[in-house]
C-alpha cells in the first residue's frame, strides 16, 4: 500500500517534470524568430496578447461558474436529515485529482507565460535606432529634454514613426511614467536610471500619468504625448531652439518624412 | 439538554460577569470577542473612509474635498485600517482564537497570558492608527510607507507608522506562535492531524507565515524611522542607501500577508460549505497539502509588485513563473470547494449565503489576478484600477464576506442566540450585488487607464468609459453601504433579541458544534474531549461521537 501510493506520487512528479521543456523552449527561444514581431508595434502586440489573457480567464471562469452553478442546483437538500454522497476517492484518484487539474493548471500557465515571454522582449528591448529622451520626475511634473537639447515640462513631442526611449531618473520620491495608449509604464526614482520605450507609430495626442503615490499632487501629475509630423516636429525643434537659419527646406522636410515612415515599417 | 454533551445546566454562555473580568481575562474565547469587536470596529472606520472617497470620486473634479492631504489620509486609513486592523485580526485574531481551539477540542490556548498580551497589543496598535486622524501631522504614505517619499516631511508621522507596524507585528507574531502551539500539542485525545477541521488547518498555515516573514516587515519599517529621525540612510541613495531595498523586503512580507489573510477565509468557506452540503471536503488530505504547499510558494513571488521598478528583466520574467505557480495549490482549493458540493445535500442557511457570494468573488478575484501576474501585460495595467478591483474581489471583499460568513456561522456559539435568518440572507445578496457594481465598472476603467490612488481624474474628463464607470460604481457604495450596516444590526439584535440557540443549529459534525451545549466559560469542555480513531469533522455518515474522560472523581460519566 505504502509502497503503491509512493509510486503514483513518482509518476505525478515525473508527468510534471516534461512539462519543463517547453519552459526551457521559452528561455531559449532563438531572437531571430522573433526579431519582427510580425510588424507589430509595441502597444499593438500588448493589444494581442491581452485580449488573448482576457479570453483566456474568461473561458476558465465560465465553464467554474457553470459547474459550480450547477451544483448548487443539482443538490439542494431535498428531504429532512438527508446526506451528501460524495463518492469515496481511491488512492489513486485522490493523486489524479491533484496531478491532473495541475498539469492543466501549469499547462495554460506555461501558455501564457510564453506569450508573455514574447511581449516582454518586444517591450524591454529598445530598437538601436531609437532616439534618446531623457526625464526627469519632481513633485509633480514631468521635464522632457529631447536629443536637440529642447527641454519641455509635462509635455513630450515626438515625430512619428520612430521609436524612442526614455531614460528616466527622479529628482525626490518614487513616481511611475504610464503613456495610456503606449502600454507602457516604468517607475522613476532617485538613484537608479530606468528606462522605458515606445512606438509613436500615428499623429496625435496622448495621455501620461504618474502611477507611483507620490503625495499630495499624485493625481494631478500628469501629461501629454503629443506625436507629430517630421516636419512639424523639426520646425518645432528649430523654432524652440531660436534658431531659424538651421530649419530644413520644406521639401527636404517632406523627404526626411517619407524616409522615417519607411523605417517605421521595418522596425 | 437531554442526551446532549453540553454540561451548562442554565443554557447560558459561561461570559465573565464584570467588567474587570471582561478586560483582565485569559478565555480565549473573551480574547477572541476581544479581536473580533476590534476587527468590526476597524471595518467600520475604514469603511467610512471607502465611502468618502467613492463619493470624492463619483465625479470629476473636487466633491467633499479640494485637498490632496485630506484624501490621501482617508487612502492610508482605508487600506492601512482595513488590512492591519480589520481583516488580519478578524481571521488571525477572532477565527483563529474564538474557534480553532475549540473545533480541535482544546481547552484553551496554549499560552493563555501571551494570548491576552496579543490583544492587548492590537488594540494598542488600533488606538494608535485612530489617533492617526487627530494627530496635526498625520501619516499618508500609504500602508505600503515607500521611501523616499516615506522620509520626507510630505508624509507627515512616519514615527507613527513604523510603531504601528511594530506593534502589530508583535501581536502577530506572538498569536503565531501561541496558535501554532496549540495545534501542534493541545489536540483533543485520538485526533490526528488528518483528523483536524480546514479551519485549523488553514489557521495553522497562516501563522507558520506570519512567523516567517512579520519579522522582515517589522525590521523593514523599523529602518524606515531609523532613516528619517536618525539620517542612517540605508533607502537613502544619497548616502549609498537604495530605495528599491524597502519594496523587497516589504513585499517579502506583504504579499505572503496576502495568503495570511486567504487561507483562514478559505477555511472558514470549507467549514460551512461542508456542513451546508453535509458532505466530505473534497479530496481532504490533499487539499490540506495544497494548503501547507502555499507556505514555500507564496515566499518567492514579491517582485510582481515591483515588475516596473526597474529590476532586471531576468527578474521579472523568473518571478512572473513563480506567480503562476500559484494557481496550482489554489486551483485545488477552489476545485476541492466546488467538488464539496458534488453529490452533496445543500441548505442553504444565512452562512451559506455569505460562502457562496465569497466563492463567486474569488473565481473573478482569482481569474483577474492572472494578466497581472504576467509582467509585459502588467506594464499596461500596472497600479491601475485593474489591478485595485483585483485584488477587493479576490482580497478584500471575498474575504469580508467569508469572515462575515464565519460571525454568522459561529454567532449561536458566540452570543447563544441565532441571528435572523431572512436579515442574513438579505444583507449578503446586497453586499455581493453592492460591491460588485462598486468594483466591476472599476475594472473597466483600468482598462481604459485609469490609475489608483487617484483623487481627481480632469485628465480622463473625456473619457466615457472612465467617467461612467466611477459613476455606477457610486451607485454600488449606496447598496454596499446599507447592506453594511444592516449586518452590523442584525449582529447587535440577534446579540440582544435574537430567539434562542439550539446547539447544532448547522448540523456541523465540529467539536465545537457537538461537544459543547452552549460555550461555557473557561476550560471549554467539563473534562478533556476524545474522539475515535475513524472520527472525522467533515464525516456525516456514522461519525462516532466524542466522548469524554471521566469527570475527576464521578463515578462514571455524564
Amino acid at each position: 500500500m505504502k509502497i503503491k501510493s509512493l509510486l503514483h506520487k513518482a509518476v505525478g512528479v515525473l508527468a510534471t517534470v516534461t512539462l519543463l521543456p517547453s519552459l526551457a523552449h521559452a528561455f531559449q527561444m532563438e531572437k531571430a524568430h522573433r526579431a519582427d514581431y510580425m510588424g507589430l508595434t509595441p502597444h499593438a502586440h500588448w493589444d494581442e496578447v491581452w485580449h488573448e489573457t482576457m479570453l483566456d480567464i474568461t473561458v476558465i471562469g465560465v465553464i467554474f461558474t457553470v459547474v459550480s452553478v450547477a451544483f448548487m442546483i443539482i443538490y439542494r437538500r431535498k428531504g429532512h436529515g438527508e446526506r451528501g454522497h460524495l463518492p469515496k476517492l481511491s488512492p489513486q484518484a485522490r493523486i489524479g485529482w491533484v496531478v491532473i487539474p495541475c498539469m492543466l493548471f501549469l499547462g495554460d500557465d506555461l501558455y501564457l507565460y510564453v506569450k508573455g515571454f514574447d511581449l516582454h522582449n518586444h517591450m524591454r528591448e529598445v530598437p538601436a535606432n531609437a532616439s534618446e529622451v531623457k526625464l526627469t520626475g519632481a513633485m509633480w511634473s514631468w521635464t522632457y529634454e529631447n536629443e536637440q537639447g529642447v527641454e519641455t515640462y509635462d509635455e513630450l513631442r515626438v515625430p512619428v514613426g520612430k521609436p524612442v526611449v526614455l531614460r528616466m531618473q527622479s529628482d525626490d520620491v518614487v513616481h511611475s511614467h504610464y503613456m495610456n495608449k503606449y502600454r507602457v509604464t516604468e517607475d522613476l526614482m532617485p538613484g537608479r536610471v530606468t528606462y522605458q520605450w515606445f512606438m509613436p507609430d500615428e499623429v496625435g495626442t496622448s495621455v501620461v500619468t504618474c502611477r507611483e503615490y507620490c503625495g499630495e499632487n499624485h493625481s494631478r501629475m500628469y501629461g501629454k504625448i503629443i506625436v507629430m509630423t517630421q516636419a512639424d516636429y523639426d520646425a518645432w525643434v528649430a523654432s524652440e531652439l531660436g534658431n531659424a537659419s538651421d530649419a530644413i527646406p520644406a521639401a527636404s522636410k517632406e523627404v526626411a518624412a517619407h524616409a522615417a515612415a519607411d523605417e517605421a515599417q521595418n522596425i | 439538554m437531554s442526551g446532549f454533551m453540553g454540561h451548562e445546566p442554565d443554557g447560558k454562555p459561561g461570559q465573565p460577569k464584570t467588567v474587570k473580568e471582561w478586560i483582565f481575562t485569559l478565555d480565549h474565547k473573551v480574547i477572541g470577542i476581544w479581536y473580533l469587536i476590534g476587527a468590526i470596529a476597524s471595518f467600520v472606520v475604514a469603511g467610512l473612509a471607502a465611502s468618502a472617497m467613492r463619493l470624492e470620486l463619483g465625479s470629476v473634479g473636487p466633491d467633499l474635498t479640494e485637498d490632496g492631504n485630506v484624501y490621501n489620509l482617508w487612502l492610508t486609513m482605508h487600506g492601512a485600517v482595513m488590512i492591519l486592523g480589520f481583516q488580519i485580526p478578524a481571521l488571525l485574531g477572532f477565527v483563529a482564537n474564538w474557534a480553532v481551539p475549540v473545533m480541535i477540542g482544546a481547552k484553551d490556548m496554549a499560552f493563555p497570558r501571551v494570548n491576552a498580551l496579543s490583544v492587548w497589543l492590537l488594540w494598542s496598535g488600533i488606538l494608535l492608527a485612530l489617533a492617526n486622524l487627530v494627530i496635526p501631522d498625520s501619516y499618508n504614505g500609504m500602508w505600503t510607507g515607500y521611501p523616499p517619499y516615506s522620509l520626507t516631511e510630505n508624509v507627515g508621522n512616519t514615527a507613527l507608522y513604523s510603531l504601528v507596524v511594530i506593534v502589530l507585528g508583535m501581536s502577530s507574531v506572538f498569536g503565531a506562535v501561541n496558535l501554532a502551539c496549540t495545534v501542534a500539542f493541545m489536540r483533543a485525545k485520538g485526533m490526528g492531524w488528518f483528523q483536524m477541521p480546514m479551519t485549523p488547518w488553514c489557521v495553522f498555515a497562516a501563522n507558520i507565515i506570519q512567523l516567517i516573514f512579520v519579522p522582515v516587515l517589522a525590521a523593514s519599517v523599523l529602518l524606515l524611522s531609523l532613516d528619517r529621525y536618525l539620517g542612517f540612510g540605508f533607502y537613502n541613495p544619497e548616502v549609498g542607501g537604495d530605495v528599491l531595498l524597502y519594496q523587497n523586503l516589504f513585499w517579502f512580507y506583504s504579499h505572503p500577508a496576502v495568503y495570511v489573510i486567504l487561507l483562514p477565509f478559505m477555511g472558514v468557506m470549507f467549514e460551512i460549505f461542508s456542513t451546508s452540503a453535509r458532505n466530505m471536503v473534497f479530496n481532504y488530505k490533499m487539499t490540506v497539502w495544497a494548503v501547507m504547499s502555499f507556505i514555500p510558494v507564496a515566499a518567492d513571488v514579491w517582485v510582481h509588485h515591483a515588475y516596473v521598478a526597474g529590476l532586471p528583466n531576468w527578474l521579472r520574467l523568473l518571478q512572473t513563473f513563480t506567480t503562476l505557480l500559484i494557481s496550482l495549490p489554489f486551483g485545488l482549493l477552489m476545485l476541492s470547494l466546488a467538488g464539496t458540493l458534488y453529490r452533496g445535500s445543500i441548505r442553504y442557511t444565512g452562512p451559506m449565503y455569505w460562502a457562496v457570494g465569497a466563492f463567486f468573488m474569488l473565481i473573478i478575484g482569482a481569474l483577474t489576478g492572472i494578466p497581472n501576474a504576467l509582467t509585459a501585460v502588467d506594464y499596461g495595467i500596472s497600479d491601475s484600477y485593474v489591478i485595485m478591483s483585483h485584488f477587493h474581489y479576490v482580497m478584500a471583499v471575498s474575504g469580508a464576506m467569508a469572515t462575515f460568513a464565519g460571525v454568522f456561522y459561529w454567532f449561536p456559539k458566540l452570543t447563544g442566540r441565532m441571528a435572523n435568518e431572512a436579515m442574513t440572507k438579505l444583507t449578503a445578496v446586497g453586499f455581493f450585488v453592492g460591491m460588485n457594481i462598486v468594483m466591476g465598472p472599476l475594472y473597466f476603467a483600468g482598462i481604459e487607464g485609469m490609475p489608483r490612488r487617484y483623487m481627481d481624474y480632469q485628465q480622463f474628463a473625456d473619457n466615457a468609459t472612465i467617467v461612467g464607470a466611477q459613476h455606477w460604481s457610486t451607485i454600488g457604495l449606496y447598496i454596499t453601504f446599507i447592506s453594511a450596516l444592516l449586518t452590523i444590526v442584525t449582529w447587535l439584535h440577534g446579540a440582544i433579541a435574537g430567539k434562542k440557540a439550539t446547539a447544532n443549529p448547522w448540523g456541523s459534525q465540529g467539536l465545537e458544534f457537538t461537544a459543547t451545549a452552549v460555550i461555557p466559560g473557561q476550560g471549554n469542555f467539563p473534562t478533556p474531549v476524545e474522539v475515535a480513531p475513524d472520527w472525522h469533522p467533515y464525516n456525516y455518515e456514522n461519525n462516532p461521537k466524542p466522548t469524554f474522560a471521566p469527570h475527576p472523581g464521578a463515578a462514571a460519566a455524564h
